[in-house]
């Protein structure tokens, strides 16, 4: 290994002084020393004029990187509700006990971690696991079993089975996006030859709203960048693929990159961009070497770069950001921050990005599958686009389905598609409840399947979650407290701490300590989140406990205890530790359980 | 006076209200006295039961009960429960019974760290001992808000609330008012 300071001394001189490379910077390290040493802060510190406490700060606000070292096999399952019906937990306990370590705490001799992270977006292929960085899929024991013996042996990843790291695409269903290929380069030609201002109006023409889920009209948003005056102007795109149960990024990430780029090239061409930046969440890191080829053959074929496609004066060029295991950076003005190398906390708006983003210059951040949808219809045409979906919601929409079904993976549709449509499709049966939007989304009972994917009617990012009747919705319902208690910034109260009142409330339903009363502060603090919250992760965060209180409101009333108190904890247990260290098992000794 | 001379002479009866301090500073308690001469306009509203200021060591029964302090040790349960049993309306008055408040930043080390640094490790320990005496109530393994132990029917914040805050809840609540805060009163940076 080298020295330390080698190292950071390097990558500094290779990557630049500027304060905003440090979280990539930070990612470097970490990989290449499984956590941030003590030194490599002071070295940035030194170098970017950033001080050490700040650099902290953001060391701990991302969960892939560390202060304390990792093993040197650092590997995290994905704890999405979905790899936990897979059974991810029983195959963590296993691979801990043959590997003699505990969940989160390095092996004596820093081999190997072994712990939980957040959904991967490998839900279709799960139960699946990050081991450096590195995605591993479709474990089972036997699987298990292959990786000790790797690595009780120390054979580097690189060496293990290609088998273990692949990852398909799982492509079900194609319609108009996903069938349609276009030449590369051929967007960009059709608007340097209509002119901009024509694409503007074709794009504002198609209807094409954004597909992350918010739906704000893509047209408008890029005329408004471009109307807005300022010495730079930026393009973005949000791969922070983070919602849990969503993951057809990743397929348009590793199979139609291309495209992904050509969008934000057309959009850069229209809003007056040089600089553009692909936002890649810290969990899709595989998926980089190919997208860094993809943007090389760009380059090389004159579609990014100086004067492109010969044009005077069209300068553009896109550069990859990693995140770092924060969900929360998939909301607009937090992922700008964490692009300027800070802690992904949201941002106050307005002003809005598309008149104060990155750098406060006006920027455009779209989803990956928007940019795509914007180089297809540059090509195709707006009425090509508005002949599919409704009236209010043209195009179609990528489904991520997984869950209890047959045929999990990607499903094209035509926006307007009802639930009970694609639960025929993928081979669900018996089916209790979707999940619609990720854990922050809407939980569907049966009796709305007629309801209809669409702006209008249930939006979505694309995550759509099945559950059977054999499921415990409570199980769904903890997983999401937990996991947005987790991804919190921790930045306003009603989020912070309003998360973990909720997820201690729902901790308590499931053990069965609850009462009615609890239910009605679980409504209440639910509603305070709701109003009061910063952004919209501590907005929604409430949303799967209040939807299931309203639609599904036997997964709690069958556990509660009929009294009209409980305790949130058990009083005479928390006595145990003084009772141990003084010797006393006297009355006083004891609290008992009141009646 | 009894009730029946009472309802003779056309008077009301005075409502009676009981305090406890459990795991506070006393702040809170301090900062009601700071409601200085309003306090004789308020025993003509009230009398009050088990407090620190009257000395009466077992709380009867009560309309109201104020609650200063979080839960930390094995008394506390034990006051906490019997002001819940005998008060129809129990407040959690600041920080400390709100939200567990400065001692709750124990909560962040193990009990028996905490208990070694006091009475092994400290400066100028002599005889390093930790109390085993049963006189002494034990500790909780955690501190915690009172609404984790009891129910709670309103929670009074500030560290500690003003007086003014003091004089707005009791006066409103004991005129039967919906209770209401002027902002400055509940605003705190």
């Amino acid at each position: 290994m080298n020295n330390p300071d080698n190292f950071t001394s390097e990558l500094l001189v290779n990557k630049g002084h500027s304060p905003g490379q440090l979280l990539q910077l930070l990612c470097e390290i970490q990989t290449h020393y499984s956590h941030i040493p003590p030194h490599a802060i002071e070295l940035l510190s030194g170098h970017l004029n950033i001080p050490p406490v700040q650099i902290r700060t953001v060391i701990d606000f991302y969960a892939f990187l560390h202060r304390d070292a990792r093993g040197d096999f650092d590997i995290l399952f994905s704890d999405n509700i979905t790899d936990r019906m897979l059974g991810n937990l029983s195959l963590l306990n296993s691979l801990c006990k043959k590997l003699g370590v505990e969940p989160g705490v390095p092996r004596a001799d820093g081999r190997v971690t072994v712990g939980l992270t957040s959904c991967t977006g490998i839900c279709d292929q799960g139960p699946a696991l990050l081991i450096n960085g590195m995605v591993v899929s479709r474990l089972d024991k036997d699987r298990i079993h292959k990786m000790v013996g790797l690595i009780e042996a120390g054979i580097p990843i690189d060496h293990w089975p290609k088998a273990f790291f692949l990852v398909d695409d799982n492509i079900q269903r194609r319609d108009k996006l996903l069938s349609h290929g276009i030449i590369s380069g051929s967007a960009i030609d059709a608007m340097v030859v209509k002119g901009s201002d024509a694409l503007l109006k074709c794009l504002d023409g198609s209807g094409l709203r954004g597909r992350g889920g918010a739906g704000f009209k893509t047209a408008t948003k890029w005329r408004m960048c471009r109307d807005a005056e300022a010495d730079e102007h930026y393009v973005v795109c949000n791969a922070d693929e983070g919602e849990p149960g969503t993951f057809k990024d990743r397929v348009l990430l590793y199979s139609f990159a291309d495209c992904v780029f050509e969008g934000m090239t057309v959009c850069a061409g229209i809003i007056g961009a040089k600089k553009g930046f692909l936002y890649l969440r810290g969990e899709y890191l595989y998926l980089r070497e190919a997208l860094e080829k993809t943007l090389q053959a760009r380059r090389d074929a004159g579609h990014l770069g100086k004067n492109i496609l010969g044009k005077q004066g069209f300068d553009f060029d896109i550069e990859i950001h990693m995140g770092a295991g924060a969900y929360i950076c998939g909301e607009e003005s937090a992922l700008i921050e964490s692009l300027e190398g800070k802690r992904g906390i949201p941002r106050n708006r307005p002003p809005f990005p598309v008149t104060s983003g990155y750098r406060n210059q006006p920027t455009v951040v779209n989803n990956v599958e928007t940019f795509v949808a914007a180089a297809r219809i540059a090509v195709f045409g707006a009425d090509w686009f508005r002949s599919a979906g409704t009236e209010e919601s043209t195009g179609t929409k990528l489904l991520s389905v997984s869950g209890d079904c047959a045929r999990p993976g990607i499903y094209e549709y035509p926006y307007g598609v009802t639930i009970r449509q694609v639960l025929e499709d993928c081979g669900a049966i018996d089916t209790q409840a979707v999940q619609i939007s990720g854990a922050a989304g809407a939980t569907i009972p049966v009796q709305e399947f007629y309801r209809k994917i669409a702006f209008e009617d249930i939006p979505t990012g694309g995550s759509f979650m099945i559950f059977n009747q054999d499921r415990d919705l409570l199980d769904m319902v903890q997983n999401f407290s937990h996991f947005f208690c987790h991804e919190s910034c921790g930045f306003c109260t009603p989020c912070r701490v309003g998360g973990t009142l909720m997820q201690d409330l729902v901790d308590k339903v499931m053990v069965g300590h609850a009462t009615s009363y609890d239910l009605q502060e679980m409504r209440n603090i639910g509603q305070i989140m709701q109003k009061s919250a910063h952004c919209g992760l501590g907005a929604t965060a409430p949303n799967p406990v209040l939807d299931t209180l309203e639609k599904f409101p036997g997964i709690y009333s069958s556990r509660l205890v009929n009294r009209s108190f409980e305790p949130a904890f058990d009083l005479d247990a928390s006595l145990e530790v003084s009772r141990h260290i003084t010797g006393r098992d006297d009355e006083g000794a004891h609290i008992r359980h009141e009646k | 006076m009894s009730e029946m001379e009472m309802a003779e002479s056309g008077k009301t009866p005075k409502l009676k209200v009981a305090t406890a301090a459990l795991c506070g500073c006393f702040g809170c308690h301090m900062s009601l006295l700071d409601i200085d001469e309003r306090i004789l306009k308020l025993v003509e509203l009230i009398e009050f039961d088990r407090t620190p200021l009257t000395d009466i060591k077992k709380v009867g029964k009560c309309d109201i009960g104020l609650i200063e302090g979080g839960v930390a040790n094995a008394e506390n349960v034990e006051v906490l429960r019997e002001f819940r049993n005998n008060c129809d309306i129990l407040v959690a008055v600041g920080a400390c019974a709100v939200n567990g408040g400065v001692p709750a930043m124990r909560n962040q080390f193990d009990l028996k760290e905490c208990l070694e640094e006091v009475y092994i490790h400290g400066i100028g320990v002599e005889n390093p001992q930790i109390p085993n005496d049963i006189e002494i109530p034990l500790l909780l393994d955690k501190v915690h808000p009172i609404h984790e132990v009891v129910r709670v029917d309103y929670f009074l914040p500030g560290c500690p609330p003003s007086a003014d805050t003091f004089w707005t809840f009791l006066t409103d609540l004991i005129a039967g008012e919906a209770i209401s805060f002027p902002y400055s009163l509940i605003h705190y940076d």
